[in-house]
């Protein structure tokens, strides 16, 4: 029993309240809460704060950022699209010009060659006529100094046309 | 034989005054207390960072958990205020609580070192301190004429218990905390008595000791937790009109 009693007064004397000790305790806690206040718990809450708002203005600007990113990748997605429509049709216009260009250069060389052919027909028949012409005129003067030659008499001019008309006629007979 | 026959350096009757009395070894440990939770809370929230490291974590951790405290019974806006008060009270209750079950400092046949929270002196004054502050910060925040109506709520009938109410809060907030921190003192200081009473004592007491010393570590948090969160129902009650 000796130490129990003992040991009532180890821990915290209960009975009597010690104002002294009030006192002190209350300026102590007082100064305490103003200090803590001052060089603690105010920077402590100012940083947090700031770090609250640094967040929420983080993820605003994050999602401003998406949504703008998101409507360049729509904008570009659209020229691109476009781009591509325009390069297709340049390339049917092309076709279709080359097309067309083809048929003009096949027309314009058939004409050409059509042209050519009638040209050197036409040629040819002249020539032809010519050297017949020529033909006749030698082949007339010659049948007259032949036959002027052999028949040694003279025969008018008229009975001479009608002489070789007709010995061209049995030539033009026989072949 | 050894023997625990202490006292506390009280001196009674102090300049001749027959209810000025002090006890010197509170004052010392309330100082060492004060002292205590000072350096570490400064020394914690230097160089504060947006990314915050070490120290800085504990202490924001510990704001967040007051925060909750506060949160849990009034909306944010107005217990901002109250949140440098919580944070106080349950540092310093924290490491009062710790404080005495760290060691036993006896110098001569006089106790020194306890916990200035094991003095019902002590706690009645944290706790009519923290009453006082709800029924300021009452009128302060609603007005006096909302917080005089309040006392006729629900029905007029309920002054007497209104009033006597306020008396028994103070009572059993700063009672509660010396109770749990008073009994840890004496049953710690029971097995140490155990211990050095015969020589098989200290064998039979060391498990005791050890689990005990577990045990008071939980009830020091514990009951910091309860007087911080009990501060904050009580002011709570005195600032925020009644939802019912």
């Amino acid at each position: 029993m000796h130490v129990f009693a003992g040991v009532l007064t180890l821990g915290a004397a209960p009975g009597g309240l010690k104002v002294v000790d009030m006192v002190v305790m209350l300026i102590f806690f007082l100064l305490l809460l103003v200090l803590l206040r001052k060089f603690a718990w105010g920077p402590l809450m100012g940083v947090m704060e700031e770090r609250e708002k640094y967040v929420a203005n983080e993820i605003e600007v994050a999602e401003k950022n998406r949504k703008e990113a998101e409507i360049a990748s729509a904008e570009a997605n659209k020229q691109l699209n476009q781009t591509r429509e325009e390069a297709q049709k340049i390339i049917e216009e092309a076709r279709e010009t080359a097309v067309e260009q083809e048929k003009n250069i096949v027309a314009v060389a058939r004409q050409e060659a059509t042209r050519l052919k009638d040209a050197a027909q036409a040629d040819i028949e002249n020539e032809k006529e010519k050297a017949l012409q020529a033909l006749q005129d030698k082949v007339g003067s010659l049948s007259v100094l032949i036959a002027s030659k052999v028949i040694e008499k003279e025969i008018s001019a008229q009975d001479q046309e009608e002489l070789i008309n007709e010995f061209i006629k049995e030539v033009g007979e026989e072949q | 034989m050894i023997h625990l026959d202490t006292k506390a350096p009280i001196i009674e009757n102090l300049f001749g005054i027959s209810w000025l009395s002090v006890d010197l070894g509170n004052v010392l440990m309330i100082a060492l207390s004060s002292t205590i939770v000072f350096v570490i809370c400064v020394l914690a929230s230097r160089n504060l960072q947006m990314k915050p490291t070490g120290a800085q974590n504990v202490m924001e951790w510990a704001v967040d958990f007051v925060k909750g405290l506060i949160t849990d019974t009034m909306d944010w806006k107005t217990g901002k205020t109250f949140l440098p008060l919580g944070l106080t009270l349950i540092s310093f209750i924290l490491v009062s609580n710790l404080l005495g079950m760290v060691t036993v400092v006896v110098i001569g046949d006089t106790s020194w070192w306890k916990s200035p929270t094991a003095d019902a002196g002590i706690t009645l004054t944290l706790a009519t301190m923290v009453v006082l502050l709800s029924h300021y910060y009452g009128i302060k925040i609603r007005g006096a004429k909302e917080y005089g109506k309040d006392y006729f709520r629900p029905i007029p009938v309920m002054l007497p218990f209104k009033i006597i109410e306020e008396f028994t809060n103070t009572l059993t907030l700063g009672l509660r905390l010396f109770g749990n921190m008073y009994a840890g003192g004496i049953l710690t200081a029971l097995i140490l008595g155990m211990a050095v009473s015969k020589p098989t004592g200290f064998l039979l007491s060391i498990v005791p000791m050890v689990a005990w010393s577990g045990f008071s570590l939980f009830v020091a948090g514990i009951q910091a937790f309860i007087f911080t969160l009990l501060t904050m129902l009580y002011i709570s009650n005195k600032v925020q009109a009644d939802e019912a």
